[in-house]
């Protein structure tokens, strides 16, 4: 073996201390990471400018030969289906002349409800996902804006109509968002209509059957119900409040038979995540 | 000094493989671990000081972009390296069986290891769940990708010895 390649003037110092004086480094790395804020800044720089923009590059590329691909081999679907489609849009003229009718009657009743999205009002930054965390472990991810964008930690992220997770980590161009699926994440949320406040638990063993974990609802009325919608409640003190999470499936009264928990599911479909807004409106708090 | 750049950069692309290629192919969400790979094979073609170095720029990657504690997987990453380093004297290139043994094993050991230390910890004590659901499809996934990546890897590091033997 080429182990020992003598004729270098260079001092070779057994293995075994190299080792112990990694460990102490790795060692040490930890405690500070930990304690401090120290770690966080240089080394996330650092990767901001090496390893990001070809995560970016590959990421791009990818999406654009899947697109292309895609649009040839639909080519040839397109051109049958519009002649369906042709045949369908006059059966469906048709139709919309009946619908029309109900469609101002649903506006008057939606005014009545005041159903209007609250958050429909957060400033947003829209930002493409470019990695999944590279272990299986997590539900982490990256997107491609970063401080540089105005993107700061503990900011929110939501896709489409709800929720997604909550910017953890920030570099100049890049950004690590942690899911609400994650097995470490865990938020304060409440029942729309009954304004019930509960905690919503990410777990990676629920997720693959498409739920996510609740629990202390307080609930001694049986107000609520299969169905009813979950959004962020006003008392976190990291999340906005109403944004929605997702829906409840399943209920069951806890043995302490004072609080409820189960399972409910979210909005976001989170196999399929590409373009994400984050809210750069954080959340006040006292300090 | 050609194989340390060239090292760099086999981890560097094993990382992006890594974590941008779950999102182009169908693999149900699991990834291969490359950077498992690569550790290991720089182990036990090179010795536990290979290994080892490799085992902690792929750990130190892992951590500065996602890990919460810096060092956490450069540790795993690391040890992992050495201890392959140990089979370097039983290691014969055109025998394929040790290396994916190696490599299974050491997947193996990282998985539990991060299982304990980031799962167990927290309660969560459905070994069985995370074993057949995580672990399981990416052992399998690493031992394809290892069977079809070995001989490249392996080609690389005789290039770099030749190289090496020209310059001495």
């Amino acid at each position: 073996m080429a182990r020992n390649r003598s004729g270098r003037n260079k001092i070779n110092i057994p293995s075994k201390y190299v080792l112990l004086a990694l460990s102490v480094i790795c060692v040490i790395m930890m405690v500070l990471s930990y304690a401090t804020d120290m770690m966080s800044i240089v080394p996330q720089t650092v990767a901001g400018y090496t390893v990001i923009p070809f995560q970016k590059a590959i990421s791009y590329a990818g999406n654009w030969l899947f697109n292309r691909s895609e649009s040839i081999r639909e080519l040839e679907e397109l051109r049958i289906e519009n002649e369906e489609l042709k045949e369908t849009v006059k059966q469906l003229t048709i139709r919309i002349n009946d619908l029309t009718t109900d469609k101002y009657e649903l506006a008057e009743l939606r005014q009545l409800m005041a159903l209007d999205e609250r958050y429909s009002d957060y400033p947003t930054v829209g930002a493409r996902v470019i990695g999944k965390d590279a272990g299986n472990w997590y539900s982490t991810f990256l997107i491609d804006k970063g401080s540089n964008d105005g993107i700061k930690v503990n900011m929110n992220v939501m896709a489409g109509a709800g929720l997604v997770g909550i910017v953890t980590s920030v570099g100049p161009n890049w950004a690590t968002v942690r899911s609400i699926i994650d097995d470490d994440s865990n938020i304060s949320a409440m029942v729309l209509n009954t304004s019930d406040t509960m905690i919503v638990t990410g777990d990676l063993e629920l997720y693959s059957k498409g739920n996510i974990k609740f629990s202390d609802l307080r609930d001694e009325d049986d107000a609520v119900a299969e169905g009813d919608q979950i959004v962020t409640s006003q008392i976190s003190d990291k999340y906005l409040p109403g944004i929605s999470i997702g829906y409840i499936k399943e209920i069951n009264s806890d043995s302490n038979n004072l609080t409820k928990s189960g399972y409910l599911t979210p909005v976001v479909d989170f196999e399929h995540l590409d373009i994400v807004l984050v809210i750069t409106q954080m959340k006040q708090t006292k300090d | 000094m050609y194989r340390k750049a060239v090292v760099l950069l086999l981890i560097l692309i094993g990382y992006l493989l890594q974590s941008t290629m779950i999102r182009i192919l169908p693999l149900g969400g699991v990834a291969p671990n490359f950077l498992i790979i690569l550790t290991s094979c720089f182990g036990f073609m090179r010795g536990k000081k290979d290994g080892m170095y490799a085992g902690f720029i792929s750990g130190l990657i892992l951590d500065v972009l996602f890990g919460e504690l810096i060092g956490f997987y450069a540790l795993i990453y690391m040890v992992i390296g050495y201890l392959n380093g140990f089979f370097a004297s039983i290691f014969y290139p055109e025998d394929i069986k040790l290396p994916v043994f190696l490599i299974t094993s050491s997947e193996l050991v990282y998985c539990f290891i991060v299982y304990v230390f980031r799962f167990l910890i927290q309660g969560k004590i459905h070994f069985g769940y995370y074993f057949l659901h995580i672990i399981l499809p990416e052992i399998v996934y690493t031992i394809f990708v290892t069977i079809i990546i070995y001989k490249v890897i392996l080609n690389i590091n005789e290039w770099l010895e030749d190289l090496e033997r020209r310059n001495i």
